[in-house]
């Protein structure tokens, strides 16, 4: 068995085997962290964050949910208050902007725009998970409360 | 016969780091997405969430 392995063979395996830690590497490094300081996100982190003060009375009274797919949506519009009820589609509206807009964003800036629809899905189950009781966030085809 | 079967691991050795490498980093989007939900929703500054880090411990 060993004599087949020749002088030439073995060095094409420490030559397949250096290429491939060469690719691991490369990898490792690549895969280690995701630029999320970027002025687009930012802006959009920042944009999110002012919005909140809004939304924060509207997750907890219910009328607003978190979607599975990462995004909000008006789940009971009786639950807003008289003076809200008209703005409060545009404010689902504006958020869920910035939502598609941040995950555009991170993927984009990152170098690979085609990673968009898992980093939705990542956020779409941290959004959930940090969300506080109470709150309401679509599971299947339901809302359930937190 | 035998360069043959060499080339053929090496195409496929390299056909599948490229595939590695364009892998999507899980545990770092769950990191980004964690720092960005704690900054819009001011997590750090009310009540900080307990650590998953601590409760492995």
């Amino acid at each position: 068995m060993s004599g087949l392995l020749n002088r030439n063979n073995m060095q094409s395996i420490k030559s397949i085997v250096l290429v491939g830690l060469l690719c691991f590497a490369t990898w490792v490094q690549a895969a280690a962290d995701l630029d999320v300081a970027t002025p687009a996100v930012s802006a959009l982190k920042n944009s999110m964050q002012a919005r909140h003060a809004q939304l924060a009375a509207h997750y907890a009274s219910g009328a607003v949910g978190l979607t599975k797919d990462g995004l909000i949506a008006l789940r009971d519009a009786s639950a807003v208050p008289l003076k809200d009820r008209q703005g409060i589609n545009a404010l689902v509206a504006a958020e869920n902007n910035d939502r598609v807009a941040l995950y555009k964003e991170i993927a984009a800036g990152n170098g690979h725009p085609e990673w968009r629809g898992e980093i939705q899905n990542t956020f779409a189950g941290r959004w959930i998970d940090k969300a506080q009781a109470g709150w309401y966030y679509e599971s299947g085809s339901a809302w359930v409360k937190k | 016969m035998k360069k043959a079967v060499i080339a053929l691991v090496v195409t496929i050795g390299l056909s599948a780091c490229v595939t590695i490498n364009i892998y999507f980093p899980a545990a770092a989007a769950e990191k980004a997405a964690d720092k960005i939900i704690d900054d819009v929703w001011r997590l750090q500054d009310a009540a900080p969430a307990p650590k998953k880090e601590e409760a492995a411990k």
